[in-house]
This record gives structure tokens, C-alpha cells and sequence, in this order.
């Protein structure tokens, strides 16, 4: 931990280098952000509910997404940018430094332009809350974290999978995107929105779902089961399949290289 | 002490032909070419000997100091350096080795490269006594005072290269692998960086493996040279030897290119 706070502070140093770049990257992920929050005002500005869901519930799920989103981001970055790693030699140099691997990955990239993603997503979640007519008791809290924390974590794993890949592929990973990048943008709605066929890919397969859609509906009170609150740890399992996965294409890289 | 023993290694490359409709192709069927990037290398290298590692581009040279370095897993075959597999226990084994890749760096680009050592160092654990000795003494033998204050990235090569080196020697390594250091720096910096090899193998007695084009770089600093190609090692032995195979009169690179020629590489 120690050793990441000293990676960290690099990074601080390094992108403090580029105050300009810094400031515009921020402020345009911030405006991304706010489009996107727009595009969901003006659309309840027209309809009042979107498959069954209001506004103030939309809201709540947007946060959320986005909020997990830029938790992940912000420290699984390192896995983001792994084929440009893999690309310059740079793991090459992280394979001959007596230290984990994997911390080395993670601790490679931190984004702080990504921060304005983030207090987007703070804000929103700061806007929502009260509005959104849910009554905070803990378990709506506890609801909640999980969402964030556990989102953040499935992110995460989306992130590794990505790096998994680029050990087999240089090109055509775009496809990731779709989940990642995809996941954020569509999530902003409750995944039913989408219909039955998407609901249960993301239910069983990239379990998105299951940090958004099963527990919002805890959380606005239209399932009472408390099981539909805990949704969230389940998807913590998607974890091993990526983790293994890129333990797999590691093996595969030590015996290939390039 | 370092011993190879059998080393093969293979790689799987996919063939890719030119015009749009072979590569449409591609996207859907691939060709693989086995590719014996090394053939049944074998050597094995005392404690503070001094060695060069020579022969033409896409011989085997990189790839050799990637199984040695832990980066890459061999086919077949047996490393030992310092009683471990370099692969098998990779973080205990290089912790005592130092690499330098000259066609790559590692230091970070936007600081000042002292902070790019204050970070190796936590990375290593190296003890702060340790550390504070070994900054001083390669920042003045490599006449760096000045140059680690400013970031990476405004350095000349000649500078970055003496960062390189004094980066990679900041954890006292038994073992220090130069792929290609002198790559690209003028005649002064060459000089800096050779005079500093050779006193760094005399006086910590650190075993020396470099791999070059430079000939004189050979000259000036090694005994022995191994010489690969086409991924087998074609000769291992003194530079005296070497040249008595050259023909009469032949410049080291002449010599260099006739050998290359005799083993057809």
C-alpha cells in the first residue's frame, strides 16, 4: 500500500506536468457526464416513466452506474491501457521488478482527469437521493453501497477481461468496449428497458444486471425480498472467471512474448 | 554463476500475406509458422566475468536475455542463475539482477529522474544506506548531479542512457544484462558508458552479459564473446580467437561480417 501511495504520487507529479491537458480532459469528462444527465432530463421531460420506471428512480440507477463506473476507472485504469502496456515493453520492464504483477498493472495508470467523472457522479447521486421518495432506512443503505461497491468491482473485472484479452490479440478488443464503455452509458437505464433477451445476458452472463436493475428494484420498494438487495455480491463472483483468465494469458504471454 | 543448459524456444507466428483479400482471409483462418528463435543454447558464465553476446538482428539475442531475465518461459531446457530458475522463482531472481533494455526505458517520463530512483528503490526494498551509497556513487562516476534533477523526457539519449544504467544498479545486482547500451549515443557518451562497465566489473566484481552491434564496445570491454545466430550458438570463446578465424587485415567489422558469412546467418 505503502508502495502504490509512492506510485501514486509519481503519477500526481507527472500529470501535473500538464496542467492545461489536465484541466480540458477533466472538464470534458465532466460535460460527457452531464450530457448524458441531460438526455435523461429531456427524455422525462416528455414521457413520464420509461418501462415502468420514473424519474427520480432513473436517476438513482444513472448515479449508480456512473458513480461504479469511475470507482473503477480511476483505479483499474492500469488494466484499461494494458495493451499499450504490452505494446511499449513496459510489462516486459514490470515482469523484472521483484513485485506482483498485477499491483504493478494496477499502480501503472491513475487517471485523475477521470475525477470529473467522478464528482459527476457524486453530484448526481447528491441530487438524487432526497428526490427519489426512498424512505433511508439501512437496509435501503446497505442496498446501496453494494450497488456502488460491488459495481465498481464488476467494472473492474470487465477491465481485466479486456487485458486478458489483449495477451492473445493486439487488435479487434473494441468489442469490450461494449460492455464497459457500453454498460456505463446504457446502464443509465434499468437494464429491463431493454428487453427480455439483453435482461437476461446481463443477468447471466456479465451479471450488470444484478447490480442495477434487481437491486433498484429493492430499493424502490417493488420487490421486498431483502434477496434482491444482496443481487450485487453475486456479481462479485465474475471476478474469477476474468482473474483466471488473465492468469491464463499471462502463462500464455511467458511462453510466447514477443 | 550462470548456466544454460539446452535452452530451446519456439515461437507460433501467424503468417500474414499481402493484398486485401488474403488478409479478409486472415480474419478467419490463420497460418502459423514455427519460428526456433533458439535452438539447444548452451553456455554458462562465472561470477564476475565480463561477456559479450554478439550476432546479427532476429538471432536469438533478445530472447535469450528475456529467459534469463524471468520474462519468458523456454520450451525445453535448463537456466540456472545464482541456483534458481529465473522463470520458476522470478521475484526472488531479479531482485538480484539488473537489466537494461536499451531500445527501452524505465524511468518514468514527466519527473525528475530522482524521483524515478526513489521509486525503484521502494519497489526493491533496497536498504536507504545501500541506496545512499550506490546514488552517490554512480551519480558522480556517471556524472549525473545535475541530470537527475530534470524529467526523463528532456534528457538526451547519452543522459538517459547513464540514468538507465545507474537505475538498474541502484539494488546492488550480481548480474547486470545490457541489451544494446550503447545504442545511438554519440562517441562521448559510448566512451562514459564503457569506461563505467569496465570499472563496475573490476571493482564489485558484478558478472557483465551485454549484447551489441558496436564492435568496439567487444573490444573494449569483453574476453569472451558468444556469438549466435539463426538460434544457435555458433561460437563461444576469446576475441583473440575470433579474429584469427577473420581474414588478414580485416577491420573488427569486416571480421563481424565475415564470420557471419562463414556460418551463413
Amino acid at each position: 500500500m505503502r508502495l502504490y501511495i509512492k506510485y501514486f504520487s509519481v503519477h500526481i507529479k507527472s500529470q501535473m506536468q500538464y496542467k492545461t491537458s489536465f484541466f480540458f480532459t477533466t472538464t470534458g469528462q465532466f460535460l460527457v457526464a452531464f450530457a448524458t444527465f441531460l438526455s435523461i432530463h429531456f427524455l422525462f421531460d416528455r414521457f413520464d416513466s420509461v418501462g415502468g420506471f420514473y424519474y427520480e428512480e432513473v436517476l438513482i440507477c444513472f448515479s449508480v452506474m456512473i458513480m461504479a463506473f469511475s470507482i473503477s476507472e480511476l483505479i483499474g485504469r492500469g488494466f484499461d491501457r494494458f495493451p499499450m502496456l504490452l505494446g511499449n515493453g513496459g510489462f516486459d520492464r514490470a515482469l523484472v521488478r521483484p513485485r506482483n504483477v498485477v499491483f504493478q498493472v494496477l499502480a501503472s495508470q491513475v487517471e485523475f482527469s477521470r475525477l470529473g467523472r467522478f464528482v459527476q457522479a457524486v453530484a448526481i447521486l447528491v441530487y438524487a437521493l432526497p428526490r427519489s421518495g426512498i424512505d433511508w432506512t439501512w437496509d435501503k443503505i446497505l442496498t446501496l453501497t453494494l450497488m456502488i461497491t460491488c459495481g465498481s468491482v464488476l467494472f473492474f473485472g470487465l477491465f481485466v477481461l479486456y487485458a486478458a484479452f489483449s495477451f492473445f490479440t493486439i487488435e479487434g478488443l473494441e468489442f469490450m468496449n461494449i460492455l464497459t464503455d457500453g454498460g456505463r452509458e446504457h446502464g443509465r437505464l434499468p437494464f429491463s428497458v431493454y428487453g427480455e433477451g439483453v435482461l437476461k445476458f446481463l443477468t447471466y452472463v456479465v451479471p450488470l444486471a444484478l447490480i442495477q436493475y434487481y437491486p433498484l428494484l429493492y430499493l424502490v420498494g417493488r420487490e421486498e425480498s431483502i434477496l434482491y438487495a444482496l443481487t450485487p455480491v453475486l456479481a462479485l463472483a465474475f471476478l474469477l472467471p476474468c482473474w483466471g483468465f488473465f492468469r491464463f494469458g499471462l502463462r500464455h504471454y511467458k511462453s510466447t512474448g514477443s | 554463476m550462470i548456466t544454460l543448459q539446452g535452452i530451446n524456444k519456439t515461437f507460433r507466428i501467424a503468417k500474414r500475406q499481402a493484398g486485401f483479400s488474403r488478409a479478409f482471409r486472415a480474419l478467419f483462418s490463420h497460418e502459423y509458422e514455427t519460428v526456433h528463435a533458439l535452438k539447444d543454447v548452451t553456455f554458462s558464465i562465472r561470477p564476475g566475468e565480463m561477456v559479450g553476446y554478439i550476432g546479427p538482428n532476429g538471432a536469438g539475442k533478445s530472447t535469450t536475455i528475456k529467459i534469463m531475465c524471468g520474462v519468458l518461459t523456454p520450451d525445453g531446457g535448463e537456466c540456472q542463475i545464482n541456483g534458481r530458475t529465473p522463470w520458476r522463482e522470478r521475484v526472488a531472481h531479479v531482485r538480484e539482477i539488473g537489466v537494461v533494455f536499451g531500445q527501452r526505458s524505465q524511468l518514468w517520463w514527466d519527473v525528475p529522474v530522482i524521483d524515478s530512483f526513489e521509486l525503484i528503490r521502494d519497489i526493491y526494498k533496497t536498504d536507504a544506506k545501500v541506496y545512499k551509497r550506490n546514488l552517490c556513487e554512480l551519480t558522480e562516476l556517471l556524472d549525473l548531479s545535475e541530470t537527475i534533477k530534470t524529467p526523463a523526457r528532456t534528457l538526451s539519449l547519452g543522459q538517459r542512457m547513464r540514468c538507465e544504467i545507474a537505475a538498474s544498479l541502484l539494488h546492488d545486482p550480481k548480474i547486470l544484462f545490457l541489451d544494446e547500451p550503447t545504442i545511438g549515443l554519440d562517441a562521448v557518451s559510448k566512451l562514459a558508458v564503457r569506461q563505467f562497465i569496465k570499472r563496475l566489473n573490476a571493482e564489485r566484481g558484478t558478472t557483465v552479459l551485454l549484447t551489441t552491434h558496436d564492435m568496439q564496445d567487444i573490444e573494449a570491454l569483453t574476453e569472451r564473446i558468444i556469438l549466435i545466430g539463426k538460434g544457435q550458438i555458433l561460437l563461444d570463446g576469446s576475441l583473440s580467437e575470433l579474429k584469427e578465424r577473420a581474414p588478414e587485415g580485416a577491420n573488427d567489422e569486416e571480421m563481424v561480417a565475415a564470420l557471419y558469412r562463414e556460418y551463413e546467418i
